[in-house]
């Protein structure tokens, strides 16, 4: 085995001695790349972010940018990364930079590699459309800056800057790395004041990891326990980092299921499922930011068990199940009854997901409410998921997942059985709603009150309800 | 025209220019403090002992299992400070407390050879305190009589007849919440000794000389021994005005007692748990208006929220006191102002620096009254605007209020606002859960520090041999351009390229004894000064050039370049610096400006505290559902008065951006603290990103047009621009006037509409079940409102 090395701005660099916790950001600035800026270390601001090569949808590769402060030095071993100041020089900078240097997208100036980073990737996404649509003049999905805080400009030069982006030209080198395969992942192993950080090859041996070191953390994406490491100075004896390993990139769209693989990243998930799943659709540019959705997944969002994380109530409504795996062997476990308590499941010590599985065919009238503070990544005071199978004005099926409002996220099976085989109207939806006001346990804190969670969970299927009448009449 | 404000020909000035380092910010390569950290040897690092109870004596500190920790150099303590042991001027800021006075605060400070090994070694040390009783809210100060500083009045006339006078009046509360300033740098301060013991402190600060001052007391030395330099910062908006100097003298003192470089640099929640944030108010008051709506008597008390200590909050009520006006001529009025003490964070400077509180006090009164009076909010403000000849109620007269007027009617025509009002009503006669608002509110706010003293300046100015130029001043970068706009003063001053010029990081051993960057006097004070600097050199190199042209001095300007004469000769600027040497002629400056015709007494609250006054306006339009009382901002248009512009993508961006950070106040913004009485108390229950939502592209108005108002030249400040860092925040009052009316359309008209501060999607949800639920309006019920929901 090499030791770990990583490619940045071009450039083959050795990890070195530093403790195994180490995040991206403080070994990229202690390499003197000070771009790579702390905000937050909680990946709410974006001013680390960072460009990195994975294996691309369209192309070889894509470039994505991610949250250097969630991931952990040990995962950019075999990798290839970027940071602003590997995009441009002062004489000649980057149409990224150039456009949000001339616009006064810079102010203060701290945020702004950060910017660069996620503007970049996004001007280099393959299947941005450059002759654009309505929203967006150049193809430019501004969701794309969603976790990127600015303090200073109020955001209008920066969104001005990436609209003014046209396409990459043939000559540009970061266009043309995008033809070539992307780094493959490689098995790490990083050690340093007796703790690990290992990255397995295969499936099987991060099965047997499981087994044999039963104190170890697994993350899959590492974006919360990114935050244990730097807000709650939590540190593990052995880190395991089973996303990257092949067995779970696939993604199977089947007669009667879809198979999600546990360590696909939320942004690989939903460009391979394409619109496949409509309620999953909805909820992607919703779930935190594009920063974080490029290393997040399922497997880990379902891993960590939180009650406000915002793909279980989509998957509680779809009727998911979730694979679970150990040396012994596989099992399936509905969603439904996968959680047993805060951050608590049925998952055996020596278990890991493997992958989600949603039955076909899907309800026909989905939605997915989140209601928050902020529009863009934040987290939830309260999610609901619903998937209602409405036919000839009668309700056939429903499955209502929520989220905020209990120790776990849950079904609201009273409402559900409120609705199904009614007729689909105001009469009925009124009753419903009342009962899933009282659904759950909602808390008072520093996001919603319980009244304000109550009243909102309520009034959530009122507006599916009237959002499903204007769709019928459009 | 005066000398200060005319503009030379051919200015730099005035031309749309991007910031002057914007190409190394966007590379990445423009350095912050900690960014030193990587290019500087040896570096100790520092990490605070914070005690998690909000009101607690301190009865022991024991280190000795800090010091075992292993990278662990030592441990800081009060009984390490050679001097004086505080951190602010009213020596009621202990830098090292005896006394915990919030949850969090810092009692000692761990230096270690690594941040790892310092944050072991802070929780090791163990602190023994005693609980004491805690204030927490600033109603609860109210109810224990906790305030601290001087209680100040403005007042004029005669309030109480006249309130007996009116034909309606009005009763109120409002309790409306602080702000972080969340600059996206946290504080940070490098520090190290030289050769000659001589202290060096790169510090993230507003304020550097008294950076200066304060770190040169906690050791006891005196100022010409400490230099500190203030390199640029990510973000200050007043936050690292008062804020820096006390975590600038622990890394000072660390490097004395150790020899070694010692860099402090706090963490996000450090920063949001320890640090001051703009001051929440409580707002009680009674207003009085004539059968028209004309304001005839105000009588309010405001209360700042001060939290621990006194910092800045005796300026920032006077702020508040004289802003309570905002842009309306209220004959009679008795403005009372109190600053509670409380079990938080010591409340300091934020962009407006209490203005916004006060003007948001008399927005919210106008915006509850107008459905009362029966009269359209638009034309309720409009019917109240100063005119020419009249006085604010500290006594100062208003000049140009004519621009106000002009403003208001450029932009409801700009704005299309009777033809949206149309389209608005028709939509939300059309949409049950859904509703639009729109709301036009004016800016008027004063420009100079309250303080007459803090009005003067300074600037250095070298042109070197080969005609380069460099320029320092006593003003810091924080992100607002105010180093682009001194470079464009300079070029215009000297008449050459801006190319020619650079600006040096602010140092005290460049400009002594300067004043904080803030107040938005940035440009104006320092501005004066470079201008002054760069006349005394000019002025010096005209005879030689004249000389050299053989033509009277008179006859020679120096433009784009080049000393010029009528008849089109012409000597270029590097050969004219050149012979000015050889001449003996000096090619330095040390520049100078105060601004003149301020007074200012603290103790009557009256006088002339300020220069001018920033006008502006903003017409918002907004979009509320009842499901959840989210909301969107549709569009935003502005038109804004910076005087004769110097640096116009600079303006705009300052203009656009306060006025964002201004809807983060009050809409989204949310400091909650723990009110509970367990043991967490006093803790920020909103203390890092994930928790406290700043304004992100999504909160961004969908359509976002800023003008600048045309014919705008400003007498009284250099060459005719006004100041635009602070004003432009309180145009956001619009949005949440928008609100209100969007609320409003929800109940049935003529209801007066509550709205807490921040609106947040819950607080209008709330708002919103209120204005359904309401009963019908009987007239003879609606003299007073009493209450805030």
């Amino acid at each position: 085995m090499v030791d770990p090395e990583v490619t940045v701005n071009g450039k083959r660099t050795a990890i070195g001695a530093v403790p195994v916790h180490t995040t991206a950001l403080d070994w990229l600035r202690g390499q003197g790349l000070t771009s790579c800026k702390e905000g937050c270390a909680e990946g709410e601001c974006g001013a680390c972010a960072i460009l990195v090569a994975r294996p691309g949808v369209e192309s070889p590769t894509d470039l994505v940018a991610i949250n250097a402060c969630l991931a952990p030095v040990g995962s950019l071993d075999g990798q290839e990364v970027w940071t602003a100041e590997g995009l441009g020089s002062t004489e000649d900078l980057h149409p990224v930079q150039h456009e949000m240097a001339v616009r006064g997208g810079s102010q203060c100036g701290y945020c702004t590699p950060g910017f660069v980073c996620s503007m970049a990737a996004e001007y280099y996404r393959g299947d941005r459309d450059a002759a654009g649509d309505d929203h967006a003049p150049n193809g430019f999905d501004i969701h794309a800056l969603s976790g990127n805080l600015c303090r200073c400009t109020g955001y209008r030069p920066i969104r001005d800057a990436a609209h003014a982006l046209g396409a990459p030209p043939a000559s540009d080198p970061l266009a043309q790395r995008r033809a070539c395969s992307a780094p493959e992942p490689v098995a790490t192993q990083l050690h340093g004041d007796g703790r690990d950080y290992l990255r397995p090859a295969t499936w099987t041996e991060a099965l047997q990891l499981r087994h044999d070191r039963p104190n170890a953390t697994f993350v899959a994406g590492s974006t919360d326990w990114g935050v244990e490491v730097n807000i709650r100075g939590v540190r593990a004896d052995c880190v395991v980092a089973i996303d990257r390993v092949p067995e779970l990139q696939m993604l199977d769209i089947g007669a009667e299921t879809i198979e999600i693989g546990a360590g696909l990243s939320l942004t690989e998930m939903d460009r391979r499922l394409d619109g496949r799943v409509p309620l999953l659709s909805q909820l992607i540019p919703q779930f935190a930011s594009r920063l974080i959705r490029n290393a997040a997944t399922l497997g880990g969002n379902l891993g960590t068990g939180s009650p406000i994380g915002d793909s279980a109530p989509v998957l509680l409504a779809l009727g998911a199940s979730v694979v679970l795996s150990s040396v012994d062997g596989d099992r399936e476990v509905l969603l439904d009854e996968y959680f047993t308590g805060y951050r608590q499941s049925v998952r055996r010590d020596d278990e890991l997901i493997r992958s989600v599985r949603i039955p076909l065919p899907l309800a026909g009238t989905t939605a997915f409410h989140k209601v928050a503070k902020r529009r863009f990544d934040d987290i939830s005071s309260v999610a609901v998921a619903f998937a209602l199978d409405i036919e000839d004005g009668l309700v056939r099926t429903a499955q209502i997942g929520l989220g905020g409002v209990a120790a776990t996220p849950i079904r609201a099976q009273d409402t559900e059985a409120a609705l199904v085989g009614q007729s689909w109207n105001e009469e009925t939806v009124r009753a419903a709603a009342e009962i899933l006001r009282g659904e759950g346990t909602p808390m008072d804190d520093h996001r919603a009150s319980a009244a304000y969670r109550a009243a909102t969970l309520g009034r959530s299927l009122l507006k599916l309800h009237a959002d499903s009448l204007e769709g019928a009449r459009a | 025209m005066s000398a200060l404000s005319e503009r030379p020909e051919s200015p730099s000035i005035g031309i749309a220019r991007p910031h002057e380092a914007a190409a190394a910010h966007v590379r990445g390569t423009a350095l912050y403090t900690d960014d030193l950290v990587a290019r500087t040897k040896d570096v100790l690092h520092a990490y605070p002992v914070q005690v998690n109870e909000a009101h607690a004596k301190v009865l022991a500190i024991r280190t000795e299992s800090a010091e075992a920790v292993p990278g662990v150099v030592r441990v800081l303590t009060a009984a390490d400070v050679p001097g004086v042991n505080d951190s602010g001027v009213h020596h009621d800021e202990p830098l090292f407390p005896s006394e915990v006075m919030f949850f969090g605060h810092a009692v000692a400070w761990v230096l270690g050879e690594t941040l790892e090994a310092a944050r072991l070694g802070a929780a090791a040390v163990e602190v023994d305190t005693e609980a004491l009783p805690s204030l927490v809210t600033v109603g609860e100060a109210i109810a224990a009589g906790s305030f601290q500083g001087e209680p100040r009045v403005v007042a004029r006339g005669d309030v109480d007849p006249a309130m007996a006078g009116s034909a309606h009046v009005f009763r109120g509360e409002f309790d409306f919440a602080g702000q972080e300033h969340f600059y996206l740098e946290t504080q940070c301060a490098l520090a190290h000794v030289d050769e000659s013991d001589q202290i060096f402190v790169q510090s993230s600060t507003q304020h550097p000389s008294e950076t200066q001052d304060i770190v040169a007391h906690v050791l006891g030395k005196h100022s010409h021994e400490v230099t500190v330099q203030s390199l640029r910062m990510g973000g200050g908006f007043g936050g690292k005005e008062w804020q820096p100097h006390g975590y600038a003298a622990v890394a000072a003192l660390g490097a004395t007692l150790t020899g070694r470089p010692v860099r402090l640099r706090l963490t996000r929640t450090q920063d949001m748990t320890m640090t001051g944030k703009r001051h929440g108010f409580h707002a009680e008051w009674s207003v009085g208006f004539d059968s028209d709506g004309k304001l005839q008597a105000l009588d309010v008390v405001l209360t700042a929220d001060g939290g621990w200590s006194l910092d800045l909050s005796e300026p920032v009520l006077a702020r508040a006191l004289c802003h309570v006006d905002n842009a309306y001529w209220i004959p009679h009025v008795r403005a009372m102002g109190r600053i509670a003490k409380t079990n938080k964070t010591s409340q300091t400077a934020f962009r407006g620096f209490g203005g916004p509180q006060g003007m948001l006090v008399i927005e919210d009164i106008l915006g509850r009254c107008a459905p009362m009076l029966g009269i359209d909010p638009t034309e309720l403000r409009r019917r109240n605007f100063y005119s020419e000849g009249q006085d604010t109620p500290y006594g100062m007269p208003v000049r140009h209020p004519e621009r106000i007027h002009r403003i208001w009617q450029q932009l409801l025509d700009s704005g299309d606002a009777e033809r949206r009002q149309a389209e608005i009503a028709a939509y939300n006669a059309k949409h049950p859960h859904s509703k639009r608002g729109l709301a036009i509110t004016p800016v008027k706010f004063g420009i100079s520090f309250n303080l007459t003293a803090f009005n003067q300046a300074g600037a250095l100015v070298h042109v070197y041999k080969d005609g380069s130029v460099l320029i320092n001043h006593g003003g810091t970068e924080m992100g607002q351009g105010l180093h682009t706009k001194m470079l464009q003063v300079a070029a215009t001053a000297l008449g050459v390229p801006p190319e020619k010029v650079r600006l040096a990081p602010t140092r005290t051993d460049k400009v002594p004894n300067t004043s904080a960057t803030a107040a938005s006097s940035g440009a104006d004070l320092n501005g004066g000064a470079v201008k002054n600097a760069c006349e005394q050199i000019r002025d010096r190199l005209l005879p030689v050039a004249a000389g050299k042209l053989g033509v009277p001095e008179s006859d020679v300007r120096i433009v784009r370049g080049a000393a010029r004469t009528p008849s089109g000769e012409e000597l270029g600027w590097d050969e004219l610096v050149h012979a000015a040497y050889f001449d003996r002629v000096h090619l330095s400056a040390a520049g100078y400006y105060r601004t003149e015709g301020l007074s200012w007494d603290s103790a009557t609250m009256s006088g002339t505290p300020f220069k001018y006054f920033a006008y502006g306006a903003a017409l918002a339009e907004v979009e509320v559902d009842d499901f959840t009382g989210a909301y969107r901002t549709r569009r935003v248009d502005i038109v804004h008065d910076v005087g004769d512009s110097l640096s116009p993508l600079i303006d705009i961006g300052q203009i656009e951006g306060g006025f964002v950070q201004g809807m983060g106040w009050l809409t989204l913004e949310d400091l909650r603290w723990d009110e509970s009485d367990r043991p967490s108390r006093g803790r920020l229950a909103t203390q890092a990103a994930s928790t406290y939502k700043l304004p992100s592209l999504s909160e961004m108005p969908e359509v976002f047009n800023v003008t600048l108002l045309t014919d705008a030249a400003e007498e009284g400040a250099v060459y005719g621009s006004k100041a635009v860092g602070e004003p432009p925040l309180m145009l956001a009052f619009a949005v949440r006037e928008a609100l209100r009316q969007a609320v409003a359309a929800f109940g049935e008209p003529g209801h007066s509409v509550d709205l807490a501060s921040p609106a947040t999607p819950e607080a209008v949800f709330w708002a919103i079940d209120r204005a359904v639920t309401a009963a019908p309006v009987v007239e003879a019920q609606v003299p007073d409102l009493v209450g805030q929901a």
